[in-house]
């Protein structure tokens, strides 16, 4: 049977290191499994989150070779084994113990975007009436699995640290569906603006690539959501003299 | 010295899945102060996992369709041992409580006319079941998740309940201790109510993830509750057999709502072979009416894929067995074929199952539009659990309240697909409720510090024993044992060996050793897990013991018949003064006219 190095984070808040692992490999085996291996043989108390083992929960985001992933959906046959696989707690959030991350921040920031308004039901027995078409985009961003690897890579928490300015994709998705919620009456355009700093996103995509949930965040929700935003605050003649006089 | 810190709230609920969160939801409406406890972070509780949908009787897609209709379909699933009156409840107030959720902002797939679409699924006479592609489960929770935020709901993330406290007969509050620093933490509480889910991590094969340790039913039981039909454990047909690494993951009935049908190594459809006389006149005769039926035909009957859970289980259990087995050790499921039926079905399958399609590419390297997937039973729920009054969701111990799947009655001897989800959002909502009323009757509780020091003093001996045992080598053997002994088909000498195997694993889960500190230690976690687990396969081993027939989920290859004997009563265990497991019968009461009827016109 072959065997692999993993190369995990170990140590808390404060300090940590490297540590190798060495680990018998079989047929199938996805990065979760190693880490599971791992504390059975040898590191009993090595942190790690997980629940579903699926891709259903996002409980066990990690960076796998400096990448943002779920390790549960890595399978080890899609990273080279020849070298020590290093296995990482999320950066953009500050360190707990091992492969955990204290990802609480984001729990406080869905707090702030103003709740679901359902319109009058438009039956009289209290009942709505949608149309698939019309609820498709929404579904869409409602698959979000809550794994925060997009926040993880946005560079603008993670290099910038803007987490009191700006509410990363995630949140930007979670607002989007439900300002496009067919049911929805409440605004958010103006927190989007002035609270949420959309204007900080500048479209690099990462967040898209990453997505284990292959949401197209970037394109489905972050521009039509910039675009509300220019819509309803900023002067669209005033844009077009400005963008004349640039050349 | 042990250092407390002290939590206060009128209800605390343990349990953060759809039955917590629905009864954090309810209580904190009611106006009582509420905390919610969960072992893992909010929204990633097993209720994530649930695909196919809620059972709701809406009658959105056939008019036929009431609460008659679903109350008989669940009692003749749990094979009539069911609490009738927590049968009725749910298949009444099932409805409301999926339009509700509408009105909290989840977005069901719809019909053509713009109400919440229903699905085919297995012993549901109609399609019946609200859903969201598959992934249903995430829909719930994350409305629940997102309408209780602005609640107030005070949350404890990462933190794991070690005791209820009691003060004379009544709970009120518990100790627990929160992951990241170990520290130990006293919740007071006027009421509590559990939601800590199932058990399915008692078995090697197992949808469960490491949460399901039975820790309600545990809780439960040390406090002097009793537990109830706990030899029924379904086993879900369908799990993925291959690669090993995720041998268990579900593999959704919608699969087989939506036309998929099962083969064996010959490429016989054999679920035709063998069809119980009391669903004979409901299934389809041929493949033809069975493919139609999944389309929505309203003259057809289901197909035989369609069958009770234990059913379709045992059937692949003996293909298998006979030899006629896929080449690890499951059968096929086959959706590709409906290739010869739709034009577009690739597209069509990506669309009705994209969790499926997705999880198999990713994890099994395989595309089920083109290739058939490879399934076999897996350890998926416990029809048993804390017993409760149908109407409020008591349990036996005043202020102890239990909702969702660690609470028993609904279900019988087997539960529907689909019965599930509505199940958490009904008993949720109305263990939160009736829990808010004990709250405002009574006063907060005194709790003795004797208890405390007590549960500590044994949670942190695991650190000392230098030498003692890897808890993770004792839970394997355990899971090893269980799934051989009182697996999906038991006899009287396996259960006995069970019996026995516990006795030795209970010594030795004393013997632990765990190393490192206390800050995030999943080997401690482990280790304490342990006496969770011990309880409940104990509470399974000696239930499936006494029950000397078979019914749902529960086969004796010993007794293999149904004995009307066996219908009058459920088992109960409960913990004797000396701490011994006692079995008892508790008769059935018999069922009012009014449900009598009913089920005689649904047949």
């Amino acid at each position: 049977m072959q065997k692999a190095t993993f190369s995990i984070r170990r140590g808390g808040r404060e300090t940590a290191e490297m540590v190798d692992y060495q680990t018998e490999v079989t047929e199938g085996m996805v990065v979760l499994d190693a880490v599971h291996q791992i504390q059975a043989e040898s590191a009993p108390d090595l942190a790690c989150r997980w629940n579903c083992k699926a891709g259903k929960c996002g409980s066990c985001s990690a960076e796998i070779n400096g990448m943002p992933k779920l390790m549960c959906m890595t399978r080890l046959d899609t990273i080279p084994l020849d070298q020590p696989v290093t296995i990482e707690p999320m950066r953009a959030f500050p360190p707990v113990k091992d492969l955990i991350a204290d990802v609480s921040w984001n729990y406080e920031v869905k707090k702030r975007i103003k709740k679901f308004t359902p319109r009058k039901p438009d039956a009289e027995d209290g009942t709505w009436r949608m149309l698939q078409e019309d609820i498709d985009r929404v579904q869409e961003f409602r698959k979000c699995i809550e794994c925060f690897l997009c926040q993880d890579v946005c560079h603008v928490l993670r290099d910038h640290e803007k987490h009191q300015e700006f509410i990363g994709p995630r949140f930007l998705v979670y607002t989007a569906a439900l300002e496009m919620h067919p049911l929805d009456t409440e605004d958010r355009t103006e927190d989007l603006k002035d609270l949420f700093g959309i204007g900080y996103c500048n479209i690099t995509k990462c967040c898209t690539k990453v997505c284990p949930e292959n949401i197209t965040i970037t394109d489905n929700a972050i521009i039509p959501l910039k675009e509300r935003v220019v819509d309803e605050h900023y002067d669209p003649v005033m844009k077009l003299v400005k963008l004349f006089r640039k050349k | 010295m042990t250092d407390y810190t002290t939590y206060e709230h009128d209800v605390l609920v343990i349990g953060a899945g759809g039955a917590g969160l629905r009864a954090a939801i309810e209580a904190s409406a009611a106006g009582v102060s509420v905390g919610l406890v969960c072992k893992s972070l909010l929204g990633k509780a097993h209720t994530v996992m649930a695909e196919g949908g809620m059972a709701a009787a809406m009658g959105h897609n056939d008019d036929r369709d009431n609460w008659k209709v679903h109350f008989s379909d669940t009692m003749r699933g749990g094979q009539y041992i069911n609490n009738w009156r927590m049968a009725e409840l749910h298949a009444k107030e099932a409805p409301d409580r999926v339009r509700e959720l509408e009105g909290w902002g989840a977005v069901f797939d719809r019909t053509k006319d713009g109400r919440i679409n229903q699905r085919n699924f297995g012993g549901h006479r109609y399609p019946r079941l609200a859903h969201v592609g598959d992934r249903t489960g995430l829909e719930l929770i994350r409305t629940l998740q997102d309408h209780g935020i602005h609640q107030g709901i005070e949350v404890y993330m990462e933190v794991t309940v070690l005791s209820l406290l009691k003060d004379g007969d009544r709970v009120v509050g518990c100790l627990a201790y929160e992951r990241e620093h170990g520290r130990f933490r006293i919740f007071k509480a006027k009421a509590v109510v559990l939601a800590t889910g199932g058990i399915g991590r008692a078995y090697k094969i197992t949808s469960n993830s490491w949460e399901g340790t039975g820790d309600g039913h545990a809780l439960a039981y040390d406090a002097g509750a009793e537990l109830i039909d706990m030899e029924f454990i379904q086993f879900h047909p369908t799990g993925m057999v291959w690669p090993p690494s995720v041998r268990g993951i579900l593999v959704t009935e919608g699969v087989r709502g939506e036309g998929g049908v099962l083969k064996n190594s010959e490429g016989r459809r054999f679920m035709f072979d063998d069809i119980p006389d009391n669903y004979k006149d409901q299934t389809a005769s041929d493949p033809e009416e069975g493919w139609r039926y999944t389309q929505g035909d309203k003259s057809a009957n289901r197909p035989p894929e369609l069958l009770t859970r234990d059913h379709v289980a045992r059937c692949i259990n003996r293909e298998v067995k006979a030899g006629r087995g896929s080449p690890h050790g499951g059968v096929f499921l086959d959706i590709a074929w409906i290739k010869e039926k739709l034009p577009d079905a690739a597209e069509h399958i990506k669309k009705k199952l994209p969790s499926m399609y997705h999880q198999f590419k990713q994890l099994a390297n395989l595309d089920i539009t083109t290739t058939p997937m490879e399934v076999g039973p897996t350890t998926h729920y416990v029809m048993g659990g804390i017993r409760v009054n149908a109407d409020t969701q008591e349990s036996t111990v005043p202020g102890l309240f239990a909702a969702g799947e660690c609470a028993a009655g609904i279900n019988g001897a087997n539960r529907l697909g689909g019965n599930s989800l509505s199940d958490l959002i009904v008993f949720g909502k109305r263990a939160g409720e009736y829990a808010a009323i004990f709250a405002k009757e009574n006063g907060h509780g005194t709790i003795n510090k004797k208890d405390l020091d007590r549960v500590t003093k044994t949670a942190l001996e695991p650190f000392g024993r230098e030498g003692g045992e890897n808890p993770y080598t004792i839970q394997q053997d355990l899971q090893e044992m269980m799934q051989a002994n009182v697996g999906i088909v038991r006899t009287h000498d396996e259960i006995i060996e069970a019996l026995n195997g516990l006795d030795i694993l209970r010594n030795r889960s004393a013997r632990t050793f765990v190393p490192g500190n206390i800050d995030f230690n999943p080997g401690w976690h482990t280790a304490l897990d342990l006496h969770n687990l011990l309880i409940v396969s104990e509470a399974i081993a000696r239930a499936a013991l006494e029950r000397q027939e078979s019914r749902g989920g529960h086969f004796r290859d010993d007794f293999p018949a149904k004995d009307p004997e066996f219908a009058k009563f459920n088992y109960s265990v409960k913990k004797d003064t000396d701490g011994a497991m006692i079995i008892n019968k508790i008769p059935i009461q018999e069922m009012p006219d009014y449900l009598k009827q009913v089920i005689e016109e649904m047949g």
